[in-house]
């Protein structure tokens, strides 16, 4: 454990020490430290299941301690409650922000603090501090009386941290804010982020994408187990290989599997193709082919057309012209149930709303999609959808191995796997990913790559959708780069560098 | 990291019923097959305790109050009765609310149906042929109704609260005009000879609530139609990009409520020995609170049959012993509201510490 010494800057904004948080059955939090600076921008590294948001809710007020103790400005304080870490002038930025959609942007900054005389709200007041504050934040261009819900996240995020100020907050955590944002979005977030902490703000950052964070960052703090790994690392300096060390208490070679050796020969007929395929204001003309084998990876911005492509594909959305076809026959349109049946299996990029029903059972969720197979006259057979569904999750790994566990206990990283299950244990032949590594922990990242490899090489085709041009370039073997709804590119991966695609990408973004 | 839950992965098992958790966590893939002897718990007795104890409290209270006339053969077979009636419409319930979903139009559609199944023409026919044109009447117009309700709700994408009100309203109102408001007094012997005779010392209908009961069960929780309802109920979008359909599966599930409503109306036509359109008054609000107290979450995704059962005994009880002590339906009425809201803030902590918060 890599101490800092006591600070030379004088005394650090907040300070915890050895703080523990115990649920029944386990310590979420087993001697924590942390030691968060005036002015810097601290960021918190850790694989899910590390303690993080329980130490986001202990800072939030959410939690309250068993043990430990907590400093603010060197004076003991008490974080007993959301109110009283607000008073203390600690405001969270939750992944999940919490705006209400249909009040307007000015009436959310003010929320629980609404400007008011004599019981009537101001409204004018309200929206001159809202687009204050808005100014102060980079972004005069919201309106303080536009509906939340019309925003983009990019836009919600905004909102949350401009609250955030109008509370007059001094730190201000913020847990994986570029999570949801394409890459332009994420740089307008590092200049507000930015200009915060050189304003005095302190921010506390949670990311998964070392980049990140060594990009914003002043110093790092890691977490593993509940405990503070190393706290005060320089964010710049130190070696990814020791984080990645200090976070996993092992080293990742390489992170992504090696090609097949003999990649599916150019004659092999392509098992999915997608002809000039068209969603009127989405995207157009989209055509590729995927062979047996093949890991196609599709690169582009957030908002590019990807998951809409990949939707319509699977039937979840209905093209207005061109034509899928898995192996030479067409799939009809805007039908699920056709695909799924000619053998498609859709990880889809919101796993929580989209992918899971969270309060059930693991083997449940794995079977999802194949309990026909378990059932005679309607009648499901528990024992051969048990061992089937436990087969498979054993195949990728699924941990803990608890056919009963509910499903909403598991980090980011097993969810996925179970994804992946149910369409595994439905032997599909094509696959289609999006975004299959978000919330998802460097360690089991790795582990997802190098199923999806094996995936492949059994011979199933596999398309990857991903915000991560490393990812892309890392896992795929062809590559397509689509831009403001058409593909822009289609190649080898071996052919392209992160340099040409982030050009294609710039260029997709301006036409 | 993406989710609470992560940290407080062990968290669910503040639930009694988690035999699971004595198993450790294991890293290793090896996985043994499916006839765990982790289930050998029975974990719904656990999950139902709390219903075991406010109906044994009840019975206690029955007892003491009103002695041997609460606790004979004759009043516990009252009981029964009572709740036969009602106790099938709940579990045609427990499958929509399990779903998400909500039925208010159950009431009044017993009455459109015990109508239907009694008017003049109607009778003429089963007096000539059988009484089973009776029954069957009943059963199709229920039935009909409620994929009517499924129609507007999965295809017109009309929320269920909506939909089903407007049938509530129409139905009633449909009852109205055929009964021109009378009472149709049944005159088929055979019919109320059938559904009014006791089969080993217990009425019919109350066998007839059995049977319901046990298929419910069996189709909730051993069939891909329950576990489909679940998925729905659970996450509607994940199951229809699983592959399944939703929408007809929502639409069924809409006909087997109106099925059950189209059942409950031959047993109050049996009870009463008459069809009438103020038949099934209320019901839904009874139902849904049956289904409520029994467990099942009003958000959907998690339901359960036994739960409802006690449910309907609960309530029915209750009525019973306020009955017998000479109280007030005015009585009942506040103590079924508390009983309610008591239910309900149980169930939120249940759910709460499910999740870990």
């Amino acid at each position: 454990m890599a101490k800092v010494e006591e600070d030379h800057t004088g005394v650090p904004l907040l300070e915890m020490r050895g703080i523990v948080k115990v649920f029944p059955g386990v310590r979420a939090l087993d001697g924590v430290d942390l030691q968060v600076r005036a002015g810097e921008v601290h960021c918190l590294l850790g694989q899910n299941g590390a303690g993080k948001s329980t130490l986001i809710k202990v800072l939030a007020g959410a939690h309250t301690i068993d043990e430990g103790e907590v400093l603010w400005q060197g004076q003991p304080a008490s974080l007993s409650s959301p109110v009283a870490a607000l008073k203390q002038g600690i405001a969270t930025i939750y992944q999940e922000l919490d705006l209400v959609d249909w009040l307007s942007v000015g009436e959310n900054i003010f929320l629980g603090h609404e400007l008011s005389r004599g019981g009537f709200s101001q409204r004018a007041t309200t929206r001159r501090r809202a687009r204050e504050l808005l100014v102060r934040l980079g972004h005069p261009e919201i309106s303080p009386s536009r509906e939340v819900g019309t925003l983009s996240a990019a836009g919600k995020q905004i909102v949350s941290m401009a609250r955030a100020l109008s509370r007059d907050a001094r730190l201000i955590v913020m847990d994986e804010p570029s999570a949801v944002l394409d890459g332009e979005e994420v740089e307008n977030l590092f200049t507000v982020v930015t200009d915060l902490a050189a304003s005095g703000v302190a921010v506390v950052y949670i990311s998964h994408r070392l980049e990140e964070i060594r990009r914003i960052g002043d110093r790092i703090t890691v977490l593993k187990d509940g405990r503070t790994a190393a706290t005060g690392l320089d964010a710049r300096s130190t070696p990814t290989v020791q984080l990645i060390k200090l976070m996993t208490g092992r080293s990742i070679e390489y992170v992504f599997p090696p090609r097949s050796i003999t990649p599916p020969p150019p004659q092999t007929p392509p098992l999915l193709s997608v002809d000039k395929l068209s969603r009127r204001g989405e995207f157009e003309d989209v055509t590729f082919d995927v062979r047996p084998g093949e890991i196609v990876g599709m690169a582009g911005l957030v908002g590019a057309g990807r998951s809409e492509i990949i939707e319509t594909i699977f039937g979840a959305r209905r093209s207005d012209s061109g034509s899928v076809q898995v192996r030479g026959t067409a799939l009809r349109n805007g039908s699920v149930r056709a695909a799924v049946a000619a053998g498609v299996g859709l990880c889809p990029e919101e796993r929580k709303s989209q992918g899971l029903i969270l309060d059930q059972a693991v083997y449940q969720n794995i079977s999802m999609a194949t309990m026909g197979r378990f059932s005679a006259a309607g009648f499901i057979r528990d024992s051969a959808e048990r061992s089937a569904a436990m087969k498979v999750a054993a195949t990728v790994d699924v941990r803990p191995a608890d056919p009963d566990r509910i499903v909403r206990t598991l980090s980011g990283g097993n969810q996925q796997k179970i994804v992946l299950a149910r369409w595994l244990l439905r032997e599909c032949r094509v696959l289609l990913l999006d975004e299959p590594t978000r919330g998802v922990d460097v360690g089991a990242r790795s582990e997802i790559y190098l199923l999806i490899r094996n995936l492949a090489d059994s011979g199933v085709a596999v398309v990857v959708v991903s915000s991560e041009v490393e990812e892309v370039l890392g896992l795929a073997d062809r590559v397509l780069v689509v831009g403001a709804g058409r593909v822009l590119h289609d190649g080898p991966a071996a052919d392209i560098d992160e340099n040409q695609v982030l050009d294609l990408i710039m260029a997709g973004a301006a036409a | 990291m993406t989710e609470k839950s992560a940290d407080g992965a062990q968290l669910d098992s503040g639930d009694v019923n988690l035999p699971a958790r004595a198993v450790p966590a294991e890293i290793a893939p090896t996985v043994t097959g499916g006839g765990s002897p982790r289930r050998s718990v029975p974990p719904g007795l656990m999950r139902n305790l709390g219903l075991i104890i406010a109906l044994a409290v009840l019975c206690v209270v029955g007892v003491i109050t009103a002695g041997d006339r609460f606790a004979s053969t004759d009043n516990l077979l009252t009981i029964l009765r009572l709740a036969s009636v009602i106790g099938v419409v709940s579990i045609g319930m427990t499958f929509v609310i399990t779903a998400g979903g909500i039925d208010l139009s159950v009431g009044a559609v017993v009455g459109l149906a015990s109508v239907w199944a009694t008017t003049t023409g109607t009778q003429l026919l089963a007096q000539d042929v059988h009484w089973v044109i009776m029954v069957s009447t009943a059963l199709l117009v229920g039935t009909a109704a409620g994929l009517l309700n499924g129609l507007m709700v999965a295809y017109g994408r009309i929320v269920p609260f909506i939909a089903t009100l407007a049938m509530m309203a129409a139905a009633r109102g449909l009852a109205e005009i055929i009964a021109n408001r009378q009472t149709q007094i049944i005159r088929v012997r055979e019919f109320l000879d059938v559904f009014t005779s006791d089969l080993l010392g217990i009425p019919v209908i109350v066998w007839i609530f059995a049977l319901v009961a046990v298929a419910g069960w069996v189709l909730l929780n051993r069939t891909t139609f329950g576990r489909r309802t679940f998925a729905i109920g659970g996450n509607p979008e994940a199951a229809r990009l699983a592959g399944i359909r939703v929408k007809r599966q929502t639409m069924l599930l809409y006909g087997l409520v109106g099925l059950s409503a189209g059942i409950a109306a031959v047993m109050i036509m049996a009870r009463t020995t008459a069809g009438s359109s103020t038949h099934g008054t209320l019901y839904e609000l009874d139902a849904i609170a049956a289904v409520v107290i029994g467990g099942t979450l009003l958000s959907g995704g998690r339901g359960t049959i036994v739960g409802t059962v006690f449910g309907v005994l609960i309530f029915t009880t209750l009525t019973n012993v306020f009955t017998l002590n000479n109280l007030s339906i005015s009585a009942q009425a506040i103590a079924k509201g508390l009983i309610i809201v008591a239910a309900v803030l149980l169930q939120q902590r249940v759910a709460a510490r499910a999740r870990g918060g």
